[in-house]
């Protein structure tokens, strides 16, 4: 089996959120970067995969050279080949657009990406992807078993979850169920020494046209100082009579 | 020329997400000086989308639509847009939309902005508004595309009603075996529990709570409210509550009403997936704890002696009230 796992590479979750150029860049001053929380879910699974089905691993990044040291890290979790596509991930279809180019010429039986990437939180490479190459699509996806050609998937739902069954090739967009956060593996000493040799590729990209473009960025309003309330009574009227919530 | 909308139901009702969307269409509609239309796949009872503005209805009746398919979805709303011509595509932002927006954007070759959060700054060229970094900023995005999908944001824009005539018209897509590769095995689904997608109000707690045995009082307080549960991320990462309750970042997004917090602390990665909720109320004995700076109303206490007073006081403002 051959897995490709699309890797975003995204502001560290704490990272403060600011822009530059007349707000129309993200200002990556002191932020640092790490695999999208999602994506590293569906990374894990994948060496699951490796160690217990045979399977091999590619990672594979939209972006600069400045995702390097984020696919160098999948590379130390454990997988064996990295590809770069040489240009900046402007909008989320035309990084389906270059991931499916990829993923066509690979012969991948499956992909995995995130549910969605913590910065733009676009929630739509994947499915492009999927329906760009002409293969199966499970969303939300927080268990994933293969056997043969054929997959079992668990995806989440509004207020549950629903058991799919479907062919290979795949594609899932994965979330934290994957595997579990205790499953997740800081690369060790060994890992990161290995990684410095596997091979990872650049690739020149393919025309792809943007489809939507981003002019500005702004923060949400400052907010107004907390009401703190001494008691229950104060507490449910002010619910009622000045929020008007209940 | 219209601007075509999704209406999600279930089980044949509508759902208020759906009505959102509609308002959203109405408002985008009366910008661009053209009228909306609904596809509706096994809704029942269409009339209503005619008081928040459709004035037309295609109406898909299938039993192999049945159950929610992504592909299969997609296809109807794909062909509903192509036979209309339709410029503007309105989606929302459930689970089930999300998973299928971006396979209708590859039908239709076009451009999609997920999230958006106001009615567009401008229609042409077409320019929205939207949440990125998990609600950290907003965005503002324009279209290159012929067509345009938008993805509303849940709790945004609210429902607004705004009558119109409607006329219903049955809509037959043709649907090829491809729209049925995925088998459904089973769905396991409370169904007498609210879904924190849908709830008006969210009642969650945190490691304050201090074991799983402490949750009747939230379950309590929950169903007072008709509110739905939730939890931070350690609460599910110890087995103390289900997964599919942990909000924030790197769980389910929260966009209701009103959001009460109890024992959570307020780390930036919880923040960051309830922000887009109304009104926030945080309980916590610590006045330190950094949700106090991101709610509208807080009291400092301790939770084991707050929360079954608020119950309380709560059921009897509910039976004076009623
Ligand atoms: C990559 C990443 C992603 C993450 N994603 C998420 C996410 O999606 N969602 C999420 O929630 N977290 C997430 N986290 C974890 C987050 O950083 C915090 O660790 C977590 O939110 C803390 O949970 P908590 O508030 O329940 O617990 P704590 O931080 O331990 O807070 C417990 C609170 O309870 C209060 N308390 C204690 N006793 C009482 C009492 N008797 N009455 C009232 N209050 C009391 C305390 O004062 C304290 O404020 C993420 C972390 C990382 C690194
Ligand atoms: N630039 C990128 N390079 C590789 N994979 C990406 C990129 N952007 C997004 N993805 C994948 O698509 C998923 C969803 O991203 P998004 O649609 O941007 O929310 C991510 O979790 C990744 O798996």
């Amino acid at each position: 089996m051959k897995i490709l796992v699309c890797i975003s590479h995204v502001p560290d979750t704490t990272s403060k959120i600011n822009f530059t150029d007349g707000d129309s860049k993200f200002d990556t001053n002191g932020v640092q970067f790490v695999i999208n929380p999602n994506d590293e879910f569906g990374l894990t699974r994948a060496m699951w995969f490796k160690e217990k089905q045979g399977a091999t691993v590619h990672v594979v990044n939209v972006g600069g050279p400045e995702t390097e040291p984020t696919l160098r890290k999948a590379l130390a979790i454990g997988a064996d080949e990295a590809i770069r596509i040489n240009t900046p991930a402007t909008d989320g279809y035309s990084v389906a657009k270059q991931l499916a180019n990829i993923a066509k010429d690979g012969g991948y039986d499956l992909v995995i990406g995130g549910r969605e990437s913590i910065d733009y939180n676009g929630g739509m490479v994947p499915g492009m992807l999927a329906k760009l190459i002409g293969a199966n699509f499970v969303n939300t996806c927080i268990s994933l078993e293969i056997e043969g050609d054929t997959a079992t998937a668990i995806r989440e739902i509004d207020g549950g979850k629903e058991t799919l069954k479907t062919k290979l090739p795949l594609v899932v967009g994965g979330q934290k169920g994957l595997v579990e956060e205790s499953d997740l593996r800081i690369p060790n000493m060994r890992g990161i020494m290995q990684a410095r040799s596997k091979p990872l590729n650049v690739k020149e990209p393919i025309d792809a046209t943007v489809e939507t473009q981003t002019v500005t960025f702004t923060k949400p309003a400052p907010k107004g100082a907390v009401k703190l309330v001494e008691s229950v009574d104060e507490l449910v009227k002010l619910l009622h009579n000045e929020a008007k919530v209940i | 020329m219209s601007v075509l909308v999704y209406t999600e139901s279930e089980e044949g009702k509508f759902k208020t997400i759906a009505f959102e969307a509609v308002s959203y269409a109405k408002g985008l509609a009366d910008a661009m000086g053209t009228s909306v239309t609904a596809v509706t796949i096994n809704g029942t009872d269409t009339s209503i989308l005619a008081d928040y503005g459709a004035s037309k209805v295609l109406e898909v009746t299938n039993d192999q639509l049945e159950k929610f398919n992504a592909e299969a979805y997609a296809d109807v709303i794909s062909q509903a847009a192509k036979n209309e011509d339709v410029k503007v595509v309105i989606l929302s932002s459930s689970a089930n939309s999300k998973y299928l927006s971006p396979i209708v954007a590859v039908n239709l070759d076009a451009g999609f902005v997920p999230n958006v959060t106001e009615q567009p700054e401008s229609t042409s060229p077409l320019k929205v508004k939207h949440s990125v970094f998990t609600n950290k900023a907003f965005a503002t995005t324009e279209f290159k595309t012929a067509v345009s999908i938008i993805g509303v944001a849940k709790n945004s824009v609210g429902v607004t009603e705004n009558k119109v005539e409607l006329s219903s018209e049955a809509f037959s897509p043709n649907l090829d075996s491809h729209d049925f590769d995925m088998e459904i095995i089973s769905v396991d689904k409370a169904t007498d529990k609210v879904t924190i997608a849908d709830a008006e109000i969210v009642v969650s707690a945190g490691r304050g709570m201090k074991g799983p045995e402490n949750w009747g009082m939230i379950e309590d307080l929950a169903s007072t409210l008709g509110a739905a549960t939730a939890c931070s991320k350690p609460v599910s990462d110890m087995g103390w509550r289900p997964h599919g309750e942990h909000v924030g970042q790197t769980g389910k997004p929260v966009a209701s009403n009103l959001y009460i917090a109890i024992g959570i602390s307020g780390a930036i990665q919880h923040l960051a997936g309830i922000n887009a909720s109304k009104v926030k109320v945080v309980i916590n004995n610590d006045p330190e704890a950094p949700f106090f700076k991101a709610a509208d109303y807080g009291m400092v206490g301790d939770a084991f002696e707050i929360i079954p007073q608020l119950n309380e006081k709560l059921k009897e403002f509910k039976a004076q009230n009623a």
